[in-house]
């Protein structure tokens, strides 16, 4: 009994990899494709995840030492509260099977339309952008608003304002459908759907929080808060630019060669844009101006990014030009109306990204058309209407319920240390010497005095 | 023994250094600075708006000296300090109380 029982599990122990191991098939060509698609859209997916470090570094580095924790914190955690929030929540509604206006299944990944693995790596391209979308607000409250009031509306964003427009404009790219896309909306790579959004909410956000202390004089001038790292910002900017390029060929989501176009409009576009910029502040105060050619550079690259697929090369360095003299235009009109954005958040991203979306139709290789001009606009007015209404009403409730804006001395301290007991810069002096610092009595005070708030705690230096 | 205060262009601190230890003068200490005298500030761009920087950068350097190489020092700072533009600093001399070393407790000249 013994014996048979030994000899019939030799048996099976030599027969067993025979099961484990199927006869080897050869890969169909479409098989293969199948699995290029993957590799690229994933591969494209990391490189818009790197965007996140470049955001970070371009909004610390033109924000001061004493609040680049915080800004920091706000980068790291408006992706991972926004991550968690787009898969409960935000993907489902995007791109689940739709009622018209969202979608209505796929919530944590469950039981979607399509499930399986096209379903996760579609998910990592689209929770990259939406991390994107979300992560641009920040800039533009950035050195006044309360950590706890930016992971709330971080949540909201993600799970709730993002998707639902971008159900509208891109709901078919997995099984929803929406009215925009509908009429013919073209917008490849997102300078709606992602940038504008961005812009927009950021630009509701900072009419909820309000200036910072000091940035508008009681007559209306503009006092400069010179960023405190232009090497950190100038970094920012090439990590965007790098990861753009994930952000815009990754949007065909196939391996294939008309990645090669899009990243061609995607350079013109870019460089272009930082060349607009520089040369007109050059003209305009005799000097090239550090920061709008910065932001010139990626007002180029918002710029073409609803149309890299569908415009020629010619037209993408026109498109990058025009963006790179919108943005500065745009900065300084943002000043004039005391709506404080440190970073130019709204200037690149809403103003850009609108004028990008106007461009696809405009330089349409499939011809000029008036039709396809006015679903532009529509899509234009659209994502400004829905942003401003839910973001005016998100930020405002947020206001009302906990308060989004820090208090004086809470700013004045700086929020590494209100918000965090942190401090970026340990080993060295943060403070700016020649501060302002208000008194009760208004007029120039230009100058630091000796005197700080009474309330800022002993060790803060 | 008297202390003597000086604030400098930065890039003059070699020029400076260079004509005080040529006199004997074995210490110093240099701290950077802002300020500014007569020489106004200038004019800096950010984001299309100027605005004034007032407060410039300087070295200070303080030398503890006897009361006879006074004048001599303030001879070396002023041949290496100069430049002719506006800005070019200040020298202060005060007196020095008591001066100790703090590793042998020496205290007075030979602390110097």
């Amino acid at each position: 009994m013994k014996k048979k029982i030994m000899v019939t599990l030799l048996v099976l122990a030599v027969l067993l990899p025979s099961f484990v191991f199927a006869e080897d098939v050869p890969m169909t060509a479409d098989q293969v494709q199948s699995n290029l698609n993957f590799v690229w859209t994933l591969v494209a997916a990391f490189l818009v995840f790197l965007m996140q470090a470049g955001f970070a570094m371009v909004e610390a580095g033109f924000t001061r030492a004493k609040n680049a924790c915080n800004i920091l914190m706000k980068n790291l955690m408006d992706f991972s509260v926004g991550a968690i929030a787009f898969w409960a929540v935000g993907f489902g509604l995007m791109f689940g099977t739709t009622n018209g206006f969202f979608g209505t299944n796929g919530f944590f990944l469950i039981g979607g339309p399509d499930g399986g693995n096209w379903g996760y790596g579609f998910w990592m391209f689209q929770v990259v952008f939406c991390a994107t979308a979300a992560t641009i607000i920040s800039g533009g409250v950035a050195e006044r608003t309360k950590f706890n009031a930016y992971l709330i509306y971080s949540f909201f964003v993600s799970a709730l304002i993002y998707p639902i427009f971008g159900s509208w404009a891109w709901g078919s790219l997995l099984n929803g459908s929406g009215w925009l896309e509908g009429l013919g909306f073209i917008d490849f790579a997102g300078s709606t759907v992602v940038h504008s959004v961005g812009g927009w909410l950021a630009l509701a956000g900072a009419i909820v929080v309000g200036p910072r202390i000091g940035k508008y004089t009681k007559e209306g001038k503009v006092r400069p808060i010179p960023g405190h790292n232009i090497p950190l910002a100038a970094l920012g900017v090439f990590l965007l630019w790098f990861g753009w390029y994930g952000f815009n060929p990754g949007s065909t989501t196939t391996g294939d060669s008309s990645i090669a176009l899009i990243a061609v409009t995607t350079t013109l576009a870019a460089a272009a844009g930082a060349i607009g910029a520089m040369i007109l502040t050059w003209l305009k105060y005799g000097k090239s101006d550090v920061g709008m050619t910065l932001n010139g550079a990626l007002a180029g690259l918002v710029g073409i990014t609803a149309g890299c697929a569908n415009v020629s090369p010619t037209s993408a360095v026109i498109i990058g030009l025009i963006a790179g003299v919108l943005v500065v235009y745009s900065v300084l009109f943002f000043d004039k109306i005391k709506i404080d954005d440190p970073v130019g958040a709204i200037s690149v991203h809403g103003v850009c990204g609108a004028w990008g979306t106007l461009a696809a139709g405009l330089f349409d290789t499939a011809g000029f058309n008036l039709g396809t001009i006015k679903v532009q606009l529509i899509g234009i007015g659209a994502c400004f209407a829905w942003c401003m209404v839910a973001g005016l009403i998100l930020f405002k409730l947020i206001d009302l319920v906990i308060g989004m804006r820090a208090s004086q001395e809470e700013e004045l301290a700086g929020l590494d240390f209100s918000e965090h007991a942190a401090s970026a810069y340990p080993d060295f002096q943060t403070v700016h010497l020649g501060q302002f610092v208000p008194g009760g009595n208004g007029g120039s005070g230009l100058m630091a005095t000796e005197k700080k708030p009474s309330t800022v705690p002993a060790e803060q230096s | 023994m008297k202390k003597i205060e000086c604030i400098i262009k930065p890039f003059k601190l070699e020029d400076v250094k260079a004509a005080i230890t040529d006199l004997g003068i074995t210490g110093m200490t240099v701290s950077e600075v802002k300020g500014f005298g007569r020489q106004k500030g200038h004019t800096e761009l950010y984001r299309g708006s100027e605005y004034q920087v007032e407060f410039l950068p300087k070295v200070k350097i303080e030398i503890v000296v006897p009361a006879e190489k006074v004048d001599q020092v303030i001879q070396g700072i002023l041949e290496g300090g100069r430049t002719g533009q506006i800005g070019d600093g200040k020298i202060f001399v005060l007196d020095a109380l008591e001066t100790v070393r703090i590793r042998t407790g020496e205290r007075g000249r030979e602390a110097l």
